[in-house]
């Protein structure tokens, strides 16, 4: 398309992935990437009387858990920055009041946890800031939000995905040599096709993933081959597909380093259809596998694109499409032998 | 999936078109026969205890409201348990029309929203999905009525 001349990617020189942390629900446990998880639940209800309370306290304890997997002290923690699904991102704002640190709370749905590594990365280059980027969802508190109560027997469209249970967090540092980097973010645009279908969010976000990388390419001049893994958030098995062929139709081969999260957080036995959504889906995936394989070399670079869906159930219901964005970071481990 | 037509290229104008070609279908003759089996045992069911409720000395009259109650409060309790949302994953329509898919459709909101109080939560939000339901039909069985009494009078 025609305004791919305005350049939106950035470059970072001094931004440390120092640590990522991952706290997810007993079904993600069960799924595929069961075992890259620093802290699983048993019960999704984490002890507590609601499914509010719950997703709460995951992310209390995932903010506490990335401050102790990076042996630091909470106070040292100048910023938290994260979102979450519920209405006015109550989750990850209730969390930060356990904290001494300022807060900026952040949404752009599934794509919040990408948007948090932006932010942060702005912080830590330009003002040498260690930041706590965090994002996550629950499946209980989302699917009454967005569709209807748990209990209530409907069949679920074969396009829809599930929404992820669990939080990710990570922690961004200047100065910090030998970990993970971000060099480059894209920053995305609001696209919308047209999707009406609120199950098929996937259709409804490959446009604004095909937007955002095409502008990372154009403007770096990179090509899909240059990285070791390409991965999107939660397009699922069918936005995974879609994009595969709208990248093809603009000239780059997604054919063989390309995941995507939500597409590999569960079995197909787990009959999540598409696979899973949230976001948690991409802050889980990219804390725990992903950034396990940087730091043991599996691979040294990385694409790493959220994509969120921006309607409300309001908005479906006066009969409004689905827009949605997506933005990009690139990840990259550095080549010397030195543990960060 | 692979879409049926050749799509040369993708605008905002065919991308719906390109969308729904490419999704994989619903499982109709599947969903179909689940939703013929399970709706179609739970209304035999329901025959069953009319006339269980008849050999055991009910009034006729009063049988079939009794069969009704008694698949109502049946819904509720596997609606408690857990049960009724993974038998509407499959049966779909099948366990919805049926009386037990309208007890469904109160307990789960109320279960749901019992968290945000009695009055706010459970009161407020009980009829979530129920209520369109009885308001439209309250609604066609009067338009019903005014079309029936125009043709063949009042009374």
């Amino acid at each position: 398309m025609q305004f791919y001349d305005k350049k939106q990617t950035i470059k970072f020189k001094n931004v440390n992935f120092a640590t990522g942390f991952t706290l997810a629900g007993p079904k993600e446990k069960q799924g595929k990437l069961g075992s890259s998880f620093d802290l699983t639940l048993e019960d999704d209800k984490f002890g507590e009387k609601t499914f509010e309370k719950a997703e709460r306290k995951m992310f209390e304890f995932a903010a506490s858990g990335v401050i102790a997997k990076a042996n630091m002290l909470p106070r040292e923690i100048d910023t938290i920055i994260g979102g979450d699904l519920l209405n006015q991102i109550v989750s990850v704002s209730f969390a930060a009041k356990k904290f001494k640190s300022s807060f900026l709370g952040l949404y752009n749905a599934c794509g919040t946890y990408v948007e948090s590594l932006i932010v942060g990365s702005f912080l830590t280059e330009f003002f040498g800031k260690n930041v706590l980027c965090l994002s996550g969802s629950h499946f209980s508190t989302a699917e009454r939000q967005y569709r209807y109560p748990l209990e209530l027997g409907v069949l679920r469209s074969p396009v829809s995905q599930w929404t992820a249970t669990g939080v990710g967090a990570s922690i961004l540092k200047p100065n910090n040599d030998g970990c993970p980097k971000i060099v480059a973010a894209t920053l995305g645009r609001v696209t919308d096709f047209g999707i009406l279908d609120v199950n098929n969010m996937g259709a409804a976000m490959a446009p604004a993933a095909k937007d955002t990388f095409t502008q990372y390419f154009t403007d770096t001049g990179k090509k899909p081959s240059d990285f070791d893994l390409i991965a999107t958030g939660d397009l699922g098995k069918l936005g995974k597909e879609i994009l595969i062929d709208l990248m093809e139709r603009e000239g780059y081969d997604f054919n063989n380093n390309y995941i995507d999260c939500g597409a590999e957080l569960y079995y197909e036995s787990q009959k999540t259809y598409m696979g899973g959504s949230g976001a948690a889906c991409s802050a889980l995936v990219a804390n725990g596998w992903l950034y396990n394989s940087l730091k043991k070399g599996n691979i040294k670079n990385l694409l790493l694109v959220g994509t969120g869906a921006l309607m409300s159930p309001t908005t479906s219901f006066q009969g409004e499409s689905i827009p949605a964005i997506a933005h990009l970071v690139e990840i990259e481990m550095p080549s010397k032998e030195k543990q960060c | 999936m692979k879409p049926k037509t050749e799509f040369k290229e993708i605008t905002i104008e065919n991308y719906k078109e390109y969308v729904f070609e490419k999704s994989p279908q619903s499982a109709h003759w599947k969903n179909m026969f689940w939703a013929f089996l399970v709706g179609g045992l739970i209304c035999a069911f329901g025959q069953l205890l009319i006339e269980l409720f008849l050999i055991w000395g009910v009034e006729s009259e009063l049988a079939p409201s009794l069969a009704s109650a008694t698949l109502v409060a049946l819904a509720a309790i596997f609606t408690g348990i857990g049960i009724y949302d993974k038998l509407g994953r499959f049966a779909g329509a099948g366990s919805t029309v049926p009386i037990t898919g309208f007890s469904n459709a109160m307990v789960a909101p109320a279960l749901e929203f019992r968290s945000e109080g009695l009055i706010y939560g459970l009161g407020a939000k009980m009829f979530l999905i129920a209520g369109p339901v009885v308001v439209n039909g309250v609604l066609v069985s009067v338009v019903v009525a005014l079309i029936r009494s125009l043709f063949l009078g009042v009374g």
